[in-house]
């Protein structure tokens, strides 16, 4: 499978109106499942959390996770959604090896939450308001693994295992209505819009909101039109799209995609399409057809959920401030400038700035640290800085040192570095290290001394004013001393020479 | 034979309790009686003496220790073979589901073994309770004790000859459109459907999940109050289960009286186009009543007359969808194609084998009637029909206590007659499809032999949403008047199976 | 006449993962045209603003508190499989992708 040609982006929205539109499963954080007690954990042995209900056995029937009830309301009011007063679970039938019942306990027309809408801030500062058509309850499926194949996917696989920890796992699928007049930003929008749900469950403690570890999914969908025309093209529907990143490339892979195919006199299949984030392209699945019949019909199994108004209050009551009206705290808090903050909410740096600053660094300081040189070590290494293994308490340990005159900046970088590769906590990297700006400054001394001996003419070039004569001592004193001391220091003692 | 065999639940109840027998030795004299006829009417699909004997003991042994469970403490009983057991196959009726042994226990079958009760084994039944004669069974047909050559009813068959034929002195059954009361009627029996959601379905593998509900077989009205309450019951694991208790139907019972009781009789169902014997038997019934004093108008429900066409929309969508696990994946059967096939043709193969041919009518069936384009036409209408059959019961209701109809049709006809005309078959349940479309209870007891062929007929008696107690008043009284002219139940009637060949 | 074409039952056993051979395929088409074309007539008895019922008894807000219970053991929970491997079901290869 090769990537498809791509027409050059500018092009594609120079000649088509994009719409997009975004499906995102969050997992909620529930103790147990949607409709049985199996623990809701991830990482056990296959087929441990599983009971009768979950695995479909025959005779076995539902009963639903009030919490999960309660999860999915908060979402809906975060979301400015109305709730609705009789909402039903309905059934959606299809077959598919990690679907126990072979159908999944749903929503259909009666969902728990709908028309809502989210302001959404892109990078440059556009604000897109994304109007929410609903959100709705659902349980997860099995997890199935393909063995046989070169590559562990489903083509070319011997067979397949199926582990059922996972299913039943309760489900909240947020779905936009579409999305027109991004533009150019529709790539970035998606991305953003999917970070704002995920701070959002985060912050409401509805869900781990981990999309590395699939709390939170996004199905992206993409269509274009020629400029002018009102009906709307034909969609593509695009999965396994699993971080942020991929959000955006993803949108701009199919922009670019069916811009190519549209001015060539071609027609978009409607189809379900994979990102594979790697290659940096989308393949085509399953053909996306309307023949996908899944039958849906009021599930007989479960009855009507009508929350009371009074429950409903309670639970808008206890939702925490929301990510936007925290951002403004912070901005305010903080005094950054918008574009130094902008900086920080893009690089998705804001939880682990705040921590840094509740361990006691200076806004600022952290502020350096996360954009600057964590940041530079996580694309490095091909990670997202919230997987670096360095935490904001840690780093505030390194900045209080440097605040001591315990580490210079050189040796903080170098710490940091020893602690992402795992030699351990700060502490322990500056033991086995040994770095330590040295405070003893008798040795120090004497390696200015020598270095002084080798270039004599240094201290009179300095004494005539030309004071960056000092840098090849410093240089060799620095060499000397094995790097730990601080520079500035060394500089400080050879002018005080000169002086004398 | 033991003479234990004849005796109602309520009888050896009153034996074991009193100590003049054990549970042992009833269990015992009904599983050997089991054992040795079973042959003859193909009741039971599972026995299994060791389990069935081991549970008399222990409910022997804690009344000795002064713990009697229930009122029905140590009388042994059979259960449909679509209640879960974990220590027996649960079938359904079913190839796809042969040999397979549950991990848990139905609720049903948790509350028969904490009040004490001994099972005696799995009845044989409908595939997947499809059908009203039990010969869709892919294990072969029951036959009806009164006429080895004749159906038992469906699709409780096992449970019905079973208990007419005293191979068991009570049974549990299942009832979607009629699967208790028209076996009940065909072997002179009694069966009762309860309220939907009084009895949990946690455990009963669902064929119409809204219509499904479990219910007792027994041969006199008393030992079906008993067990009703012994099985009814708020089950947190069923969430159509009805929260409040309708109180004790066997209470209820000792309470009956004909004054001021008002019946009502559907013009729908007014046995015209009924077979003669049947329509006469009926009439007889509201003749004893009106001689007792009871007032008795004619009701008119019209949308009964699609309550059949409705009934075969729900149930195949419901059970399309319901049926969709059995695809060899977690449990059952699995029917590999040669070649390397494909999961979807594993599952394809699986379920061509291990269905028969009337579950796959309806599971196509239904998956039309469910499919895009024709759910409004088909479920949707169906399922507004229900609606407009509730609320003409709503205005008969307040117009009298209870109805009545014939509860069949027709008396038991033989084997084989209509097995390949599916639409003749659906009639069977003509009279007792619109309580389950309701949810109302409905309970047949026997109102005597057709003349034409001297074979059991049956009264339906049909109640409003939780009033159980008055349907099972009004059913004993019905019952008295009929044993007081015949001096016995009905079933002291039957030819008795020892007279029959084998 | 009747709606149900060979093609219907051909499609509609493929959703409901039945395989059904050519003789089935005309014999069902047979036997559910009739049928249904007696089912049918429930379109004649409603009229558009009655309410469907799915539920017989109306009830709603049946929940249950967020508690974990036990789980089956794995073993329990492949008993019945027909085939199983490292813990898991398994099952043959899978023709889709989704």
């Amino acid at each position: 499978m090769a990537k498809e040609p791509l027409m050059d982006f500018d092009e594609a929205i120079e000649r088509f109106e994009v719409v997009i539109g975004l499906e995102v499963h969050v997992e909620l954080n529930t103790k147990s499942k949607m409709f049985c007690g199996c623990a809701n954990v991830f990482g056990n042995e296959p087929n441990t959390n599983v009971c009768p209900i979950c695995l479909g056995l025959p005779g076995a029937l539902p009963a639903v996770n009030k919490k999960a009830v309660e999860s999915s309301i908060a979402i809906g009011l975060a979301l400015g959604c109305e709730i609705a007063p009789n909402g039903r679970f309905a059934r959606k039938n299809y077959f598919y090896p990690d679907l126990a019942k072979n159908f999944q306990t749903s929503q259909y027309d009666e969902p728990i939450a709908f028309e809502g809408k989210l302001d959404v801030e892109i990078s440059d500062g556009q604000v897109f308001e994304v109007l929410i058509e609903r959100a709705h309850m659902e349980e997860d499926a099995g997890k199935l693994t393909h063995v046989g194949g070169a590559t562990g996917r489903i083509q070319g696989a011997e067979y397949s295992l199926v582990d059922f920890n996972r299913a039943g796992v309760p489900l909240v699928e947020i779905v936009t209505k579409p999305v027109f007049g991004a533009g150019a930003n529709a790539p970035e929008l998606a991305a953003a819009y999917v970070r704002n749900i995920r701070d959002i469950v985060k912050a409401m403690d509805v869900s781990d909101a981990k999309m590395e570890r699939g709390n939170v999914r996004c199905d992206a969908n993409v269509s274009l039109r020629p400029k002018g025309q009102e009906k709307l093209g034909t969609r593509t529907e695009t999965k396994n799209v699993n971080s942020i990143r991929s959000v955006e490339n993803a949108v701009r892979y199919e922009i670019q995609r069916q811009a190519h195919i549209l001015a060539g006199g071609g027609s978009i299949t409607q189809e379900t399409r994979h990102w594979h984030e790697d290659r940096g392209y989308t393949s085509a699945g399953r053909p996306k057809s309307d023949a996908d019949d899944y039958r849906y019909f009021p599930e007989p199994d479960l009855v009507p959920v009508q929350p009371a108004n009074i429950w409903i209050e309670e639970i808008r009551e206890s939702l925490p401030e929301n990510p936007q009206q925290r951002r403004k705290r912070l901005a305010n808090d903080w005094g950054f400038s918008e574009l130094e903050f902008r900086d920080v909410v893009n690089g998705d740096l804001l939880d682990l700035v705040e921590a840094t600053v509740a361990a006691g660094t200076s806004p600022q300081a952290a502020r350096k640290w996360w954009t600057g040189e964590l940041s530079r070590q996580a694309n490095a290494m091909e990670l997202s800085t919230s997987e670096l293994a360095i935490t904001p308490d840690q780093v505030a340990t390194i900045q209080k040192l440097i605040d001591a005159g315990d580490l210079t900046d050189r040796m903080a970088r170098e710490v940091v570095a020893g602690v992402i590769a795992g030699e351990g906590t700060p502490e322990q990297v500056i033991e086995k290290r040994g770095l330590k700006v040295v405070t003893d400054e008798g040795a120090l001394i004497a390696a200015i001394d020598e270095a002084l001996k080798q270039q004599p003419d240094v201290l009179e070039k300095i004494r005539e004013g030309k004071v960056q004569a000092a840098g090849a001592v410093i240089g060799a004193v620095m060499k000397a001393m094995g790097g730990q001391v601080d520079a500035a220091r060394v500089r400080e003692l050879i002018l005080e020479r000169a002086g004398s | 034979m033991s003479e234990l065999i004849t005796k109602s639940a309520s009888e050896l109840a009153q034996l074991i309790e009193s100590k003049e027998i054990s549970s042992v030795e009833a269990t015992e004299a009904f599983f050997d009686r089991s054992e040795s006829l079973n042959h003859l009417t193909l009741s039971y699909l599972h026995l299994n003496r060791e389990t069935a004997l081991a549970s008399a003991k222990a409910a022997d042994s804690d009344l000795t220790a002064g713990k009697r469970h229930s009122a029905l403490h140590g009388v042994p009983i059979a259960v449909k073979d679509n209640l879960t057991t974990t220590d027996a196959p649960t079938t359904a009726g079913s190839k796809i589901l042969e040999g397979w042994v549950p991990q848990y226990d139905s609720t049903v079958v948790k509350r028969i073994r904490a009040a004490g009760l001994p099972i005696l084994g799995k009845t044989n039944m409908d595939e997947f309770a499809m059908g009203s004669s039990t010969e869709y069974s892919a294990y072969g047909p029951s036959r009806n004790p009164w006429d080895l050559d004749r159906i038992p009813g469906g699709s409780g068959g096992g449970s019905s000859s079973a208990v007419s034929g005293h191979l068991a002195p009570l049974a549990v059954g299942s009832d979607t459109g009629g699967s208790i009361r028209f076996p009940a009627a065909v072997t002179g029996s009694v069966g009762a459907k309860p309220t939907y959601g009084t009895v949990s379905r946690y455990g009963l593998i669902a064929l119409a999940s809204s219509l499904d509900q479990v219910g007792p077989v027994t041969n006199t009205v008393l030992d079906a109050a008993l067990l009703q309450d012994v099985i009814a019951g708020y089950d947190p694991h069923d969430s159509t289960s009805l929260t409040e208790s309708l109180g004790s139907m066997a209470d209820a019972v000792k309470t009956a009286d004909f004054k001021g009781l008002k019946v009502g009789v559907v013009k729908q169902l007014s046995s015209d186009g009924f077979q003669a014997g049947v329509k006469k038997c009926f009439d007889d019934t509201i003749a004893k009543l009106t001689a007792e004093g009871v007032e008795v108008v004619e009701v008119d429900c019209p949308s009964f007359e699609y309550s059949v066409a409705a009934y075969y929309l729900i149930l195949p969508a419901e059970a399309s969808s319901n049926l969709a696990r059995f695809d060899s994946v977690r449990f059952g059967l699995r029917v590999a194609p040669e070649g390397n096939p494909t999961i979807e043709r594993v599952m394809a193969a699986t379920r061509e084998a291990g269905f028969g041919p009337e579950v796959k009518r309806r599971i196509i069936l239904g998956t039309y009637a469910l499919s895009s384009g024709y759910y409004d036409a088909y479920y949707g209408s169906a399922q507004k029909v229900r609606t407009l059959i509730q609320q003409d019961l709503e205005k008969a209701f307040s117009q009298v206590d209870v109805l009545l109809t014939p509860t069949a049709p027709t008396t038991a006809f033989k084997i084989g007659e209509k097995v390949n005309d599916p639409l003749a078959m659906y009639l069977n349940d003509i009279a007792t499809i619109p309580a389950n479309l309701a949810g109302i209870p409905g309970m047949s007891v026997p109102n005597g032999l057709a003349e034409e062929d001297g074979l059991p007929s049956g009264v339906q008696i049909l109640a409003p949403a939780r009033e159980d107690a008055r349907m099972y008043q009004v059913a004993s009284l019905i019952e008295a008047l009929y044993v007081a002219q015949w001096g016995a139940p009905l079933i002291a009637q039957a030819p008795g199976l020892e007279a029959n060949r084998g | 006449m009747s709606e149900i074409t060979p093609d219907l039952v051909r499609h509609l056993a493929s959703l409901s993962r039945i395989l059904v051979t050519e003789d089935e395929v005309e014999k069902l088409a047979g036997e559910l045209g009739v049928i249904v074309d007696s089912v049918a007539t429930v379109n004649k008895a409603v009229s558009g603003d009655v309410v469907p019922t799915s539920h017989p008894i109306p009830m709603s807000n049946v929940f249950r508190e967020d508690e974990v219970a036990p789980s089956l053991t794995q073993e329990q929970a492949l008993s019945g499989a027909a085939d199983s491997a490292e813990g898991r079901f398994k099952v043959a290869a899978i023709l889709d992708e989704d």
